[in-house]
């Protein structure tokens, strides 16, 4: 039996000085590269498939077959790239990760860049992180000097140059596809598809992108094993994760787990709920997943359980609300964090979110009538499946999945002549202050 | 100011960074900022004749990202999460309370020029709500008071530090690290805040750990014997072109 | 050139129930118009590469070909046709209806409710399909929606103004800048609900192509200055035309309005301009409605006792042609001790049946070969070029430049001189891969968008370029290649020549695309002094008894006349005594100050014009003559193509060139055999083609060596698109946009002006002075736009390829 927490990827961040070289090398960093180098290429790529790695940014595609999509006999150069900007609210695992241990994730990138035959690759993370960016910066410097990186690396004749590359402040760039416009210098909007990034990515050239997490997993597969990696986890959802606890528990942080531990287990690691206070609602994987409720605490957390609960596993990003919050003002508040994030290049989602948010703060303010109720779903259904990209589908989760689970909260607002709850309640210091 | 040789020097340098000079747009418009204060008419000019691309181009660029500014912010850049989680957790009355204390509105500096304030959306620091950022450096755990005294250092002049990173450095400064040209401060501050050390510190007091690895001699191609896996990759990709097909972006959302 | 499709390249789908075989890579949306079902659309344009950005055109696809359904609706302009594919559009499916109605409603809540002002209003497709495709009522109002307003148009260029309230940001009007025109001076800025299209600071959307996206936006968003507010689209009568305002023969539309031109739109042609047009084949239509245009003939009255000439005045038609044909006999038989003889100067903006009016007049009536319709700088040599290489021949057409894999351009600018040529080169080095190879002075934007490569060519040395282009293996030119050639190239001794060896040699095609919309009309109904109608040689006595025969007179005259040059020459120095003229600009004359003493010389000048000029000034009779929009014609296109159109208005007052000939003729007694442009036509289809022998290839001219003064530079210049021309007067908004008058020098002599903004440069004719700006010109040759500044470098300066000097000017 795999115990409860499984730390692989957070297991360094708390010794001293981890994000050097040094550090990392001191518990055995860059053996997988060492080893990878003498594997064949495709090798590595079966073992990544053999692992079972899915990926870990949201979406669970099978990471090795994604690498065996990228067509070797085209004769364009490929690249990697890593999606860096962990940007979905709730979502905060790749930011801890990158500044505890940034060698982790370019060890990994150098073993999956080589397994695709990328000599080019970039990590594009989210331009809000200084001190990540610093880190990062540092862990190439490092990596180059080390002969990590660079031309010939430790004499096996693979070439690889790596980049950081900081963003400037767009949600939508967490899209693989907007992602790689913005990497090219223009405006971050998805792209159409097909051509898929595989075969016309950047440079109109085979790409693989792949999330932070999931190139940082590499290299434990490498070295320890597909065998091993896929010993962890559930059936069709395997390895080690790491579930990001935020909100109203007593203990919010970064919990790394196989794949299928539940809520109640991860809440339990977290001390608890807030003293005093129950489980209202929750989301699975950060704002665009249909929001969950206590009737969910057993279920584990996997692709294919959450799937089936009507929500999806998303990024783990857990936030915790209690019965303190109004749950008309969360989903306003993400709502108008879609409108606001909305690239606008599409209607559905354009138009759409500039109007369910006025739907939802006429509502909040206990102004609307039973009948928005009906609009917001139904527009909710105009956008579901019919904008350009997954950001306009992530729009509607917190809106319909709220009408679903709290649809007298919405209509107590009415009644209520405003928002019944008391903002002060739900916060940190309202506890503190109720303990002191 | 204008833009000086040594400008066009180190714009032309982070073009270069890249296969195609275009992709260093980004960074080039954070080295604008760094030396302009803000991205300028003239920054944008420079930027297209560098890249050979239209000023329109560039424009449409300039205002798609949030973290350009086409107005000059303070030398502290102050913002506070209202995405939801930091919100219910006391971003909102944080944010307001800054807004009476400075006596500016969203979006704007103080007439002394150090401190300007913005709502921000999800930093990925949920675990440290309520969170605060300055200059892009984390500001983890924030009350209405700890933020009111955070902005007072600031206009005073006083060193401070941010709560998992280095002492801060100007607006400007940092734009500078964003645009790929680092300063000395990576190895300031701790590896990790208390919260990303949650699990470990679990499994560190309970022995917990990961399964033991064999680390395996090199995998050979094992894929034909795992029928499951096998199916499980065909399934995956008949899903991934069906969603792909309904034009949605089903990968690496995070 | 459309092939039958092979039966592998068909592909069969099920619309609405109903079978249709398509060609594959079709987009479902187009394979739907096949079977007669119009899906709603705003972004999809056929000529711009899909985005799927409006989402209107949702159609559920049960069966994506291979058995499965797709599970969402899908944007049918993004979708190729698969075998086996089953769609349903709004007709068919409750679901594709449903999305289709979700995305109108959304299209409209920030839309605003302006339409009874609206410029787009009776023809706006959002309009059209709000009312077919959506709701009556608002919900967005009924849930307490507030729209999105911005203030109101802001200007893009002088030209075109924004309404952001009105636009969807379908970026049909960006993309058409990027991936047709290749301006990206326009761009999608900003983000979300306030994403809008948008310029840099100060950075206008400056593009000779710029009017299309109004034609495009498929909302009221953009609007012409010259326009807006102007009518109402059900108030306008349409006719469709050509183009004449250069020698591309764009299909337009005319929208006009009791008898007044309100706007042009691109017709839709797809072996010619597709459907597009430049900005002054859509907004110089003006020119015509100045008020220096000529109402009435006008003649000179003679004082009987001492020959002094009076004033123009007023005459009847009758009177006018009397006086035109006794003054043009007494002309052609001379006076005492005077030269005797007329020369026919036509000018390059006739309608073909103008110009064999003209030729056959000059001929029949006034026995002369002494005919040009070259008012700009030429040579003998080009004259036997056209008639060796030119003349009945259409060896390349638009299609044909898609299809090429190398295309040369020798004095040939095509972004200035033949925009749809132009547009045609972009499309196809943007999708074919065909190679653009320019002999130019400098790397233009033109040149820059096609992505050619420049062989930096001084004026004057182009034939040098062309001989060496003959072993280039880089261009390697060969059966697949194209050789274009400009009107320019005339200047230049032995250019054409090599051209026309290059295109020999090599298996190259050859084409020569001259600047006016008349130009090739003009040389197929003989306007030149060596050639009759239908490419007859004046050389060969067969041709000219052919000629006769068509004509019924007893012969043509044989000896071959005089070029332009050669009549002014002749007429200042007194050798022939009268001239006819029709529109033709003194100063695009290759001397004008020659051309004015000509014309002060000359005993008896017809003058044949449209408004005003010094010609009509000196005239001694004066026709005023119709505009294109009175009368039917044909312009033929620089690929030989006939473009025929039909009069816009109905004016019986105001007569084609043709018809004034005529009456001339008939008062000479003799007569032409029509009256009307179709009774011209018809004869010029009786006379047809020659059948016999072309004019032989001349041996090249003697070439002389040029030597360069110390100190001096070599002139390059052509005339911009947007310039002082007499046919883009009125229109102030369309002249704004135009390209400013820059000097350009080679990079090393801007070096040496050390800072000055200004250059003054100094010819044989005068000197000019402009704002200076540096480019890749050869260290010998400087560049000035032909006419963009006084009354152009030939007036002003000197003759392109002659020697100027180049002075700094300290601001």
């Amino acid at each position: 039996m795999t115990d409860m927490l499984t730390p692989v990827l957070t297991a360094n961040w708390g010794t001293d000085r981890s994000w050097t070289l040094e550090a990392y090398e001191a518990q055995g960093g860059y053996a997988a590269l060492a080893k990878a180098l003498k594997m064949k290429q495709d090798d590595v790529i079966t073992a990544v498939k053999d692992s079972g790695l899915r990926g870990r940014g949201g979406a669970g595609f099978p990471t090795g077959l994604k690498w065996s999509f990228i067509p070797q006999d085209n004769p364009k150069p490929k690249y990697l790239v890593v999606n860096a900007d962990e940007s979905e609210p709730g979502t905060c695992k790749d930011i801890p990760l990158m500044m505890a241990s940034p060698h982790t994730l370019v060890e990994g990138v150098i073993i999956s860049s080589y397994a695709i035959r990328a000599n080019h690759a970039f990590i594009y993370v989210r331009g809000e992180v200084l001190h990540v960016v610093r880190r990062l910066q540092a862990a190439v410097r490092e990596a180059y000097a080390a002969g990590h990186l660079g031309k010939n690396i430790h004499g096996s004749g693979y070439d690889l140059d790596l980049v950081i590359h900081a963003g400037a402040g767009a949600y939508i760039c967490g899209e693989e596809t907007a992602l790689l416009d913005s990497l090219e210098g223009r405006r971050g909007q998805p792209r159409l598809r097909p051509p898929f990034p595989a075969v016309a990515g950047l440079y109109a050239s085979p790409t693989v992108i792949n999330n932070v997490e999931s190139i940082a997993s590499v290299p434990s597969i490498i070295d320890k094993g597909a065998d091993w990696f896929a010993s962890m986890g559930t059936e069709k959802s395997k390895g080690y994760v790491i579930y990001s606890l935020s909100g109203h528990v007593k203990k919010p942080g970064q919990y790394e787990a196989p794949l299928g531990i539940t809520l109640r287990e991860l809440i339990s690691l977290g001390g608890g709920m807030r003293q005093g206070h129950e489980l209202k609602f929750w989301t699975p994987g950060g704002s665009s997943t249909p929001l969950l409720t206590a009737e969910h605490l057993d279920m584990p957390l996997d692709y294919e359980a959450v799937g089936a609960a009507g929500s999806m596993l998303g990024t783990r990003a857990l936030q915790i609300f209690d019965e303190t919050t109004c749950v008309v003002r969360a989903v306003l508040r993400w709502t108008e964090f879609y409108k606001h994030e909305s690239c606008g290049k599409c209607t559905p989602c354009r138009e759409g979110t500039w109007w369910l948010a006025q739907v939802l703060t006429r509502l909040e303010k206990g102004q609307g009538t039973e009948e928005d109720l009906d609009v917001l779903l139904d527009q909710c259904e105009n956008i579901l499946g019919r904008a350009f990209c997954a950001l306009g589908d992530g729009a509607t989760s917190p809106i319909s999945s709220s009408i679903q689970h709290f649809r007298d909260e919405y209509l107590a607002h009415l009644t209520h002549g405003g928002c019944p709850f008391d903002p002060m309640t739900s916060t940190v210091f309202a506890q503190e202050g109720a303990l002191a | 100011m204008a833009i000086d040789d040594k400008t066009y020097d180190e714009l032309r340098e982070i073009a270069a960074r890249y296969p195609q000079g275009r992709s260093g747009l980004l960074p080039m418009l954070h080295l604008v900022q760094s030396v302009e204060g803000k991205v300028t008419p003239e920054g944008i000019q420079v930027c297209a004749e560098i890249l050979d691309i239209s000023p329109a181009e560039v424009s449409g660029v300039a205002t798609f990202y949030t973290m350009y500014k086409r107005r000059p912010v303070g030398d502290y850049h102050v913002g506070v999460c209202t995405n939801t989680l930091c919100a219910v957790m006391g971003g909102d009355l944080i944010f307001e309370r800054l807004k009476e204390h400075l006596e500016v509105g969203n979006d704007e500096t103080t007439p002394d020029g150090k401190v300007s304030l913005e709502h921000i959306e999800c930093n990925a620091a949920c675990d440290y709500a309520p969170v605060m950022m300055v200059n892009w450096e984390f500001m983890d755990n924030q009350t209405p008071e700890s933020a009111v005294r955070l902005v007072d250092d600031l206009r005073a002049g006083n060193e401070v530090h941010s709560t998992r990173g280095p002492r801060l450095c100007t607006w400007r400064e940092a734009e500078r690290v964003l645009a790929g040209f680092p300063d000395d401060l990576a190895d300031e501050g701790p590896s990790a805040g208390k919260a990303s050390l949650a699990g470990v510190e679990i499994a560190r007091t309970m022995g917990w750990t990961a399964p033991a690895g064999e680390a395996s001699a090199p995998t050979g191609s094992t894929a034909d014997t795992k029928v499951g896996a096998a199916e499980q990759a065909d399934t995956a990709r008949a899903e991934s072109e069906t969603k792909a097909e309904a034009g949605q972006a089903e990968e690496g959302k995070s | 050139m459309t092939t039958t499709p092979e039966k592998t390249d068909l592909v069969t789908v099920t619309i609405d129930g109903i079978q249709v075989t398509v060609p594959k890579d079709t987009l479902v949306i187009r394979a739907a118009e096949q079977v007669g079902v119009q899906i709603p659309r705003f972004c999809d344009h056929p000529l711009l590469a899909p985005v799927g950005a409006c989402r209107q055109c949702l159609v559920e696809i049960p069966d994506a070909g291979n058995g499965r359904g797709m599970p969402k609706p899908q944007a049918s302009c993004t979708i190729p046709v698969a075998e086996g594919m089953v769609v349903n559009t709004q007709i068919t499916s409750a679901v594709a209806d449903k999305a289709q109605q979700g995305q109108m409603e959304f299209l409209l809540i920030n839309h605003p409710l302006d339409c009874p002002v609206c410029d787009k209003g009776g023809e706006c497709p959002l309009q059209n399909q709000a009312m077919s495709n959506g709701r009556g009522e608002s919900r967005f109002s009924a849930t307490g929606g507030v729209k999105r307003t911005f203030p109101k148009p802001i200007n893009i260029s002088a030209q075109i103004l924004l309404d952001r309230e009105r636009c969807i940001v379908c970026q049909r009007c960006t993309r058409f800048a990027s991936e047709i025109a290749g301006d990206p001076f326009i761009a999608l800025v900003e983000r979300g609900a306030q994403q809008q299209i948008g310029i840099a600071p100060d950075a206008p959307f400056l593009s000779y192509f710029s009017g299309n996206t109004i034609q495009i936006c498929p909302v009221g968003a953009l609007t012409s200055a010259d326009y807006r507010f102007r009518s109402r689209p059900f108030d306008l009568v349409s006719t469709p035309s050509v183009a004449e305002h250069d020698a591309c023969g764009s299909a337009i539309r005319v929208d006009h309005r009791r008898g007044k031109v309100m706007r042009r739109l691109a017709g839709n042609d797809p072996e010619v301009n597709e459907e597009w047009i430049t900005d002054k084949d859509r907004f110089a239509f003006l020119y015509a409605r100045q008020a220096d245009r000529l109402t009435h003939p006008l003649v000179r009255d003679i004082d009987k006792a001492d020959g002094s000439r009076g004033e123009l005045r007023p005459a009847s038609w009758p009177e006018a042609f009397a006086v035109a044909a006794r003054g043009l006999a007494a002309a052609r038989h001379g006076t005492e001790g005077g030269g005797s003889g007329v020369g026919v100067l036509t000018g390059g903006r006739l309608i073909a049946e103008d110009a064999y009016a003209y030729s056959k007049f000059a001929r029949v009536v006034l026995g002369t070969n002494d005919i040009d319709f070259r008012a700009r700088p030429h040579s003998e040599e080009e004259a036997a070029f056209l008639a060796a290489e030119v003349v009945l021949r259409m060896p390349v057409t638009y299609t044909d430049l898609e299809q090429a894999s190398t295309v040369v351009l020798a004095g040939f600018e095509p972004e200035d001189e033949a925009g749809s040529v132009f547009l045609r080169l972009r499309k196809a080095t943007a999708h074919h891969g065909t190679r653009v190879v320019a002999l130019a002075p400098y790397t233009s934007r033109g040149l820059k968008k096609l992505d050619g490569r420049l062989v930096p060519t001084s004026a004057g040395a182009e034939r040098d370029a062309l001989l060496a282009l003959a072993d280039d293996a880089e261009t390697g030119l060969d059966a697949t290649s194209v050789i274009l050639v400009g009107e320019r190239l005339a200047t230049v001794p032995g250019a054409l020549t090599a051209a026309a060896d290059l295109a020999r040699t090599t298996g190259a095609r050859l084409a020569w695309i001259p600047r006016r919309a008349g130009d090739r009309g003009a040389l197929e109904t003989g306007c030149l002094p060596n050639l009759l109608p239908g490419g007859r040689p004046v050389s060969d006595a067969a041709a000219r008894v052919d000629a006769a025969t068509a004509w019924g007179v007893a012969s043509v005259p044989d000896r071959a006349g005089r070029d332009a040059d050669g009549i002014i020459a002749a007429v200042a120095a007194g050798e022939l005594s009268g001239l006819v003229v029709g529109g033709v600009e003194i100063d695009d004359l290759p001397d004008p100050a020659a051309a004015r003493e000509a014309l002060a010389a000359a005993q008896f000048v017809v003058s044949l014009e449209l408004r005003e000029t010094e010609v009509t000034r000196a005239a001694d009779v004066v026709f005023p003559v119709a505009p294109v929009t009175d009368k039917a014609g044909m312009f033929v296109t620089w690929e030989g193509r006939p473009r025929t159109f039909d009069a816009v208005f109905a004016n019986p007052g105001s007569l084609p060139d043709l018809r004034i000939l005529a009456g001339i003729a008939e008062e000479s007694g003799t007569s032409l055999g029509f009256r009307t442009v179709d009774e011209a036509r018809r004869q010029m289809n009786e006379v047809g083609p020659w059948d016999g022998d072309r004019a032989p290839a001349t041996p090249e001219p003697k070439i002389k060596q040029r030597r360069l003064a110390r100190n001096k530079f070599w002139l390059a210049s052509w005339k911009q698109m947007l310039d002082n021309g007499v046919m883009l007067h009125g229109d102030s908004a369309l002249l704004a946009t135009a390209r400013p008058a820059v000097a350009r020098v080679p990079q090393a002599t801007y070096d040496v002006l050390a800072g000055a903004t200004h250059v003054t440069l100094t010819g044989d004719r005068g000197a000019i002075t402009l704002p200076v700006e540096p480019a890749d010109l050869p260290d010998d040759t400087v560049w000035v736009p032909a006419n963009n500044s006084g009354d152009g470098v030939l007036a002003d300066l000197a003759s392109p390829g002659s020697a100027v000097t180049v002075k700094a000017v300290k601001a």
